[in-house]
């Protein structure tokens, strides 16, 4: 791998360091009497309130409808989510000193698969939180009515508009994966089997692109 | 009084009668744009606060400048049971004396805290008239948290005018007494009756101290201001009566044709002070302040002050002789003019600080008073504006080069320009206006777009309201050449005096709800589990969290007659303006307010056995009205286990809580 590689991945490598501090998701709500917003923030290790009081505030209101109280230390992912990325950040790392493309490529593969079942998760767990409603001492009751909160993109809940965005967090891993990607696609031009400047395949090479 | 004063005086009178009696016909204001300048749209905010002391009421007002929008009352020296100031176990101490709770006072002068003799936005002092006090309020919270008693003085008149820094506020007395007072014939005033000069130490919140007190003559002092720029470490305070009359002080007061300005200079009493030349004398007084985290105020009572004599401290105190019976004294943003206000003047005086140190300097004095160096009228004055009306009291200044007086009698604003000393405008106001506000118009750098009148007699401006009408401020637009009124609108209590600042400078720093993992309340609840129920003799202590929309715990059994209850409520919400309150029926001191993440305690004494409801008395949500809870009362004796059960919500609670039997089915037996 040559050194342009080993350095994308060593950025790829902070970026994903990064990301187990910043926020990879943000829900926010706005209601007639919350002209300011209430907001949550997802991290890899908890959640927390955009501003101080935003989640008790949350967890407030969502009593009335039979939700669940959210609780960051009772969410198991919140207690996985760090160490796979971590680990994730690892890998990158040796990946980097070894200049090995092929772990490189291998990240590649595992980063795209464990974002999906994150963002399956993340569905899944938004599912539950909406519909596993507390009927019994839910408040206020509208027949039909869960309170699913949107994966992206605004949607109308009661009084509130809830939108939700992936936060700089996911950005940062995206980026992640795009320098990764580049790296292990970034072949060494002195390797032992030279790269052919003509192409293996001589009736392709005046195929237009 | 000169004959050809005289008969200026009589002159001025009846043409400012003439005009003062025509009244402008309301199209007047319509034809013009007043209402669009004081208009602010639903959704915009006012570019100014303006904190507007409530007289009598006790309190300070505070609204929204150009739109006059009554903003909240804030509780200063009056036991408030809107929301339990004054009534609360944690603020009670607030109104503490050493005759015990005073739970009122007269308001006259807020005074915001400056930084480099600009407004800060820090804090809000004023004065309590009648028992002497200085409080001091909160601007990030708009809460009184500190008060002190000011001793060796009746009548706190003169206060809390601020150096430039805060350093000190001042409070001097407008009755003199007996120092200390002491039981003495009246008729000895002269001999034995002394005023004092309070400087406060004011920087550091929950710290107010009487750094010294100078011992002045037995006049009456009226209002002071600090001086600034060349001026500042200087202080000037008016006197009336240095006829020293005790008796018919109307007629025996007026004699004179001129009274003082004591100009004092307090960094040399500073000075003196540090050398160890005031005297520590016993003196009783108390000084309550709100601890920061716990909420709670506390008193602490001193027992002497340091008073410094004039002639201990030579060059301290000079006496500027100033017609007639001068009322206000106010410094120019320049520092270099002192303006006085003979109420009974027919002229505004002048001084000039400059001249004054020349005269200081060339010893240019009229003999002395109790040792203090009078200095010559004609050497200190820098001129006279002539023919300003009837009766000047107060001055503020635009910062553009113009001063504003406002004149009692003749019920007028007096535009003139300092330098020239001539009038340029007047203007009417309804009526019997005492003092006026420029946004920071006793400061260095006025906002000098808008001024406030402020008026004690309002016959005709407003729908009648009984013997008694309101009491009225008007705005005008002074960002032209001529004054233009805008708005007058109604007040609480008798609008003294007042303060301005941009808003910016406070909404920056607002504090939205109070950190509950702050609170170090010794009774905070922070959670539904941290509720309960304990006694300890025939003491029950209650602690109860408010959240919307429910108490916990909600339900208290195994009180007894003869018992005292302190409800310790905790308002655990995190979140701006949610407010929750607290009463029980029969409740004889008052309800609770409680902001979010703060504590409060209520005493209850039961007067009878039965089953009390309690409920929130602020509307918090939509299940406001399902916020309540039962108390019982049992006959002392009987066997009723102690305990306090919660809604099922707080199941987690049960087990921390005493005994609970029947907890999901209510208050049966
Ligand atoms: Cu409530």
């Amino acid at each position: 791998m040559t050194r342009r590689g080993r350095i994308l991945l060593a950025i790829a490598a902070l970026l994903t360091i990064a990301a187990l501090i910043l926020p990879l998701w943000t829900v926010r709500l706005v209601a007639p009497q919350y002209p300011e917003g209430l907001g949550l923030a997802i991290r890899t290790s908890t959640v927390v309130g955009l501003k101080p009081g935003d989640l008790l505030s949350i967890n407030e209101l969502n009593h009335y409808i039979g939700m669940r109280v959210i609780v960051p230390n009772a969410i198991p992912e919140l207690a996985w989510m760090p160490k796979i990325v971590a680990f994730l950040a690892a890998i990158l790392l040796i990946a980097a000193a070894f200049g090995s493309r092929r772990l490189a490529a291998a990240w590649c593969v595992l980063a795209v698969a464990l974002a999906a079942a994150g963002i399956w998760d993340f569905h899944r767990w938004e599912y539950d939180y909406g519909h596993n409603l507390d009927m019994a001492n839910a408040i206020i009751v509208i027949p039909g009515m869960s309170y699913q909160p949107p994966l992206l993109g605004s949607k109308q809940l009661l009084n509130f508009t809830a939108t939700s965005w992936p936060a700089s967090g996911t950005l940062a891993l995206g980026g992640a994966m795009i320098l990764v990607a580049l790296a292990a696609a970034d072949r060494k031009r002195t390797s032992r089997r030279p790269v052919p400047i003509v192409p293996a395949v001589p009736h392709l090479a005046g195929t237009p692109a | 009084m000169s004959l050809s004063r005289l008969s200026c005086s009589l002159i001025v009178a009846s043409a400012v009668a003439a005009t003062a009696c025509r009244t402008p016909a309301p199209q007047d204001l319509l034809t013009g744009d007043a209402a669009r300048a004081v208009y602010v749209a639903p959704g915009h905010y006012d570019e100014f606060y303006a904190f507007l002391s409530g007289g009598y009421s006790g309190q300070v007002a505070v609204y929204g400048l150009p739109s006059g929008r009554l903003l909240k009352e804030i509780p200063v020296f009056s036991a408030f049971p809107e929301n339990g100031y004054g009534y609360t176990e944690e603020n009670r101490a607030l109104l503490q004396t050493t005759y015990g709770m005073v739970p009122w006072d007269d308001t006259h002068h807020p005074e915001l805290s400056q930084t480099n003799g600009l407004p800060d936005g820090r804090w809000l002092f004023i004065n309590g008239n009648n028992t002497p006090r200085i409080a001091r309020i909160d601007l990030t919270r708009f809460e009184t948290d500190e008060i002190i008693q000011i001793p060796n003085s009746a009548g706190g008149h003169a206060s809390p005018f601020t150096t430039g820094n805060s350093e000190y506020v001042v409070s001097a007395t407008r009755f003199s007494v007996p120092v200390p007072n002491s039981d003495v014939p009246i008729a000895d005033y002269k001999e034995r009756f002394k005023g004092t000069l309070s400087f406060v130490r004011a920087d550091q919140p929950g710290k107010m101290d009487i750094a010294f007190q100078i011992l002045m003559p037995g006049y009456d002092y009226d209002l002071g201001h600090a001086g600034k720029g060349p001026s500042d470490g200087w202080f000037f305070f008016t006197s009336y009566n240095s006829e020293q009359a005790y008796t018919k002080l109307e007629v025996n007061a007026s004699r004179n044709d001129k009274d003082y300005i004591a100009a004092v200079h307090w960094k040399l009493a500073e000075q003196c002070v540090k050398d160890g030349k005031a005297h520590r004398t016993p003196a009783e007084y108390d000084h309550n302040y709100v601890d920061e985290k716990s909420r709670i105020a506390v008193t602490e009572r001193k027992h002497s002050v340091l008073v410094l004599k004039p002639e201990d401290c030579p060059g301290v105190v000079y006496l500027i002789p100033t017609p007639k019976s001068p009322h206000g004294v106010d410094i120019d943003p320049t520092g270099e003019y002192i303006v006085g206000g003979g109420k009974l003047a027919t002229v505004i005086p002048v001084h000039s600080f400059t001249k004054m140190q020349q005269a200081i300097a060339a010893k240019a004095f009229d003999g002395d008073l109790d040792g203090i160096p009078v200095l010559k009228y004609e050497a200190v004055l820098a001129g006279e504006v002539q023919h300003p009306g009837l009766g000047p009291l107060h001055t503020e200044f635009d910062g553009k080069g113009y001063a504003y007086t406002s004149m009692f009698i003749s019920s007028e604003v007096v535009k003139w320009k300092l330098g020239t000393w001539q009038v340029v405008d007047r203007a009417p106001t309804y009526y019997s206006i005492g003092h006026l506000m420029i946004p920071g118009g006793d400061s260095r750098q006025p906002w000098g777009k808008y001024l406030l009148a402020m008026n004690k007699i309002t016959k005709d401006r407003y729908l009648p309201t009984g013997p008694e009408l309101d009491q009225s401020a008007q705005l005008f637009d002074i960002s032209g050449g001529k004054m233009r009124l805008l708005l007058d609108f109604p007040t609480v209590g008798e609008p003294h005096y007042a303060q301005a600042l941009p808003a910016s400078l406070i909404r920056a720093r607002q504090v939205k709800f109070l950190a509950l993992a702050g609170n170090t309340n010794p009774y905070v609840a922070r959670s539904e589990a941290d509720g309960g129920i304990t006694r300890s003799g025939k003491a029950v202590h209650v602690k109860m969290i408010a959240i919307r929309s429910h108490f916990a715990p909600d339900n208290l059994e195994g009180v007894m007659l003869g018992d005292t209850v302190y409800f310790h409520v905790t308002n655990i919400e995190q979140d701006w303006d949610i407010v929750h309150g607290f009463a029980v029926l029969g409740m004889n001191t008052a309800n609770l307010i409680l902001l979010p993440g703060e504590t409060r305690t209520l005493r209850w004494v039961p007067q009878e056995v039965g089953v009390f409801p309690f409920y929130c008395t602020d509307f918090c949500s939509a299940l406001h009205q399902e916020m309540q809870g039962y108390i019982r009362v049992s006959a002392p004796g009987s066997n009723v286990p102690l305990t306090a059960n919660t809604s099922p919500k707080a199941a987690t609670q049960q087990a921390r809580m005493p005994m609970n039997h029947g907890s999901m089915k209510g208050a049966g037996r």
